[in-house]
């Protein structure tokens, strides 16, 4: 399970914020937050990125390695369900990893890709697309991983930038200074993953309580700038 | 597994399981043929709410869980059979002598036609302690389960200790919740605005029963004062429910469960 | 350009002088729908915010929804405003109408990154049976937002005379670029000193041989040519089946 340096450049292009998959309507919880008065400055945003690429980015990198490493998709898809309680985060989760699907297929067709959008047509979860995608660009489990987790955390930083007109140097800035334990999360997810090759439960279960809670309530706002 | 370092191996605790194992007692009520217990863990059966019903009572005859310690509880409810558990108090966890990490392990299995509710009263993370909980629930396709779990962050006015706690319930054999909360020093952005923000207690209701098969509910905003705590409940995937509560004290997160127990409950069978 | 190159512009580029303009090219997105027929026309709408966009899909609904069956995306600042508007004006029933959330960028949501609204337009056709026109209204956005060839057939750019008769000389890949260019509000043009020659005249200038039309929602079948329009690119779009 190790990177390539032949196929790092993909990495590049499946990570970049502009690839067409639906993430830039999405904060990842971050417009709750702020509006609960939580985030609201550099610090908080840290503390908020922090706490979800330790629960929700940990699964979503674990999910999408073990995809990448040929895990069965349909029972990741399962697990993925058992690991979000909110409904209106499964939903958020099926719709990106129906828009990973269609761009992950236009840049690198494969017949994995194709078979989970034969049987998952309404969407599987978004990490489990991503795995795919990362394997049919020829990326290994740990790069899926690093996607993954640099998704959970890039997306409130963006969506904060918008929401509170924050200096985007700050935002990004964050970012930098998360990086080492973004490395080291998507390490425990590629372990985590190889063990979940023979037992399912070894994926990770980090949940965030407040992200679960905020997400329903976020879901039901009639006017709100972000999907979720 | 958690963002969290490995804690040293237990060296010195106490082992201790208990077991309790339920069935129908041919008189339409249920019998309990095993009902065994050792150290810090002792269950005693006593004064049920309806006559169908075993109930059980897991008195805790010394403080625990200390780091170090390892214990276990295993329940088994046989078909057509129904067992209640509680706890007489708080679990509190505390700090060993080495710093090394207790370990509480729970299994429950409830089958076909049977009825588990699972009740225990709060579990306490006192300052400097290290708990890491598993608890792993089988259920049969139609069995029902009531479960509760409080978690609070330190005794009133004290330091937080650790806690790493992970429910997994499989219905049928295939995955219907997997969440593992982990809360207390060392572990990344817990009292962050994701995670728990300045609450200090936490808890989950789990209902799950075939009758959602056919009913599923929609989510519940539970009203909440967000300075006391706030609460959701939400339909999972599979013919279930879960109550999510943060509160400021454990009094809080009881009053949100409570309320959420009322506004999902199936008609009692 | 480098000598190397052939002097030729990509679909639609905006700095490309006028003279290159011409009629609309067909969208890059398939032309068929899973099941091998002819999927709907895709008609975009854009143009900024308060200068009819909205107003101009629902009276295209009101003029053509006997005869054809349309079903409309929009694409909200704010959750489902649009969306909101069409229902509570009863254009078209609930269930051809939705709503894509677009993060506070209407703009990236129709041209960047479509994902969201291919799905949108995929469901409809899914949820109502085969269409015949789409329309996709994005949110009131500023002078450069145009659609993706990926998304839309053909795009509509609505400004208005209230807007300042300047418009159509500052261009911008809306104005300069769509296929229809819509001025719409004619009826103000005496309340706001706008010189609708001056406008024409503009216009013209930035876009060649692509049409102009003048619009004023307000009197009886103001939106005739519009509608007028919209019926010859179906009739294209049809023959070309």
């Amino acid at each position: 399970m190790t990177t390539t340096t032949a196929t790092r450049a993909a990495l590049l292009v499946l990570a970049d914020g502009r690839f067409p998959a639906g993430g830039h309507a999405h904060s990842g919880g971050a417009e709750a937050a702020i509006a609960a008065g939580r985030v609201s400055d550099p610090a908080s945003l840290e503390a908020f990125c922090r706490g979800r690429l330790g629960t929700a980015g940990l699964v979503a990198a674990a999910l999408a390695a073990a995809a990448a490493a040929g895990a069965n998709p349909l029972l990741l898809d399962e697990a993925a369900d058992a690991r979000t309680p909110s409904p209106a985060l499964r939903m958020t989760a099926r719709k990106l990893g129906r828009q990973m699907m269609r761009a992950a297929r236009a840049c690198w067709p494969s017949p994995a890709l194709d078979a989970l959008a034969a049987a998952r047509p309404r969407g599987a979860h978004q990490p489990v697309v991503l795995g795919l995608a990362a394997a049919a660009a020829g990326l290994g489990p740990l790069d899926a991983a690093h996607a993954a987790a640099y998704e959970a955390v890039s997306g409130p930083a963006t969506a904060a930038v918008r929401l509170l007109s924050l200096d985007p140097f700050d935002a990004t800035a964050v970012l930098a200074r998360l990086a080492p334990e973004l490395d080291r999360v998507a390490e425990l997810a590629v372990a985590a993953a190889e063990s979940a090759l023979d037992d399912l439960d070894a994926l990770p279960a980090a949940s965030a309580p407040l992200l679960e809670i905020a997400a329903e309530a976020h879901a039901a706002w009639p006017v709100r700038l972000f999907a979720s | 597994m958690t963002a969290v370092a490995p804690a040293p191996a237990a060296s010195c605790g106490v082992r201790a399981a208990a077991r309790i194992v339920a069935a129908p007692d041919g008189r339409g009520g249920t019998a309990l043929p095993v009902l065994h217990g050792e150290g810090p863990l002792v269950p005693r059966r006593t004064r049920a709410a309806r006559a169908d019903t075993a109930q059980v009572t897991v008195v805790g005859a010394m403080s625990a869980p200390l780091g170090g310690d390892h214990l276990r509880l295993d329940a088994r409810v046989l078909p057509g059979a129904r067992l209640a558990v509680g706890s007489a108090a708080a679990t509190v966890s505390l700090p060993g002598r080495d710093g090394a990490r207790a370990r509480y392990d729970v299994r429950l299995a409830v089958d076909e036609g049977a009825e588990l509710r699972w009740l225990p009263e709060p579990l306490i993370a006192a300052a400097g302690s290290d708990l890491a909980m598993t608890t792993r629930v089988e259920l049969a396709e139609g069995a029902r389960l009531v479960l509760r779990e409080e978690l609070v962050l330190g005794r009133a006015g004290e330091r937080p200790g650790r806690l790493v706690s992970r429910l997994t319930v499989r219905r049928g054999g295939r995955a219907l919740l997997d969440q593992e909360v982990a809360l207390g020093p060392g572990v990344p952005g817990w009292s962050g605005p994701a995670v728990l923000d300045r609450y200090r207690a936490m808890g989950q209701l789990l209902i799950a029963d075939p009758w959602f098969e056919e009913h599923a509910p929609g989510v519940v905003a539970l009203a909440s004062d967000p300075a006391e705590g706030e609460a959701v409940l939400t339909p999972l995937a599979g013919p279930a429910v879960l109550v999510t509560a943060l509160g400021r004290d454990a009094l809080t997160v009881r009053r949100l469960l409570n309320a959420g127990q009322r506004a999902a409950a199936p008609p009692a069978g | 350009m480098h000598l190397d190159h052939p002097e030729t512009y990509p679909q639609r580029y905006a700095a490309a002088p006028s003279r290159q303009r011409r009629a609309p090219t067909p969208s890059s997105a398939p032309t068929t729908r899973p099941d091998g027929t002819r999927r709907a026309l895709r008609i975009g709408l854009g143009g900024p915010v308060g200068s009819g966009k909205t107003a101009t899909v629902a009276a295209i609904c009101r003029q053509l929804r006997e005869e054809l069956s349309i079903a409309v995306v929009t694409n909200d600042i704010y959750t489902r405003e649009d969306a909101e508007f069409l229902l509570r004006n009863a254009v078209l029933p609930a269930e051809r109408i939705s709503a894509v959330e677009t993060g506070a960028c209407p703009h990236t949501a129709i041209r960047d990154d479509i994902s969201a609204n291919l799905e949108a337009v995929e469901d409809l056709e899914e949820s109502v049976g085969p269409l015949d026109l789409v329309l996709v209204e994005s949110g009131g956005d500023n002078l450069t937002a145009t659609f993706s060839k990926g998304l839309v057939d053909a795009q509509i750019f609505v400004i208005d005379v209230a807007g300042g008769d300047k418009i159509p000389r500052k261009g911008g890949p809306g104005v300069s670029t769509a296929d229809l260019l819509v001025v719409n509000k004619t009826d103000l043009a005496p309340l706001v000193g706008a010189d609708l020659e001056v406008m024409a005249r503009d216009a013209r200038a930035q876009r060649g041989e692509l049409p102009v039309t003048f619009t004023a929602l307000t009197e009886p079948d103001g939106i005739a040519p519009v509608v007028a329009w919209v019926r010859e690119r179906l009739a294209c779009w049809t023959a070309a089946a």
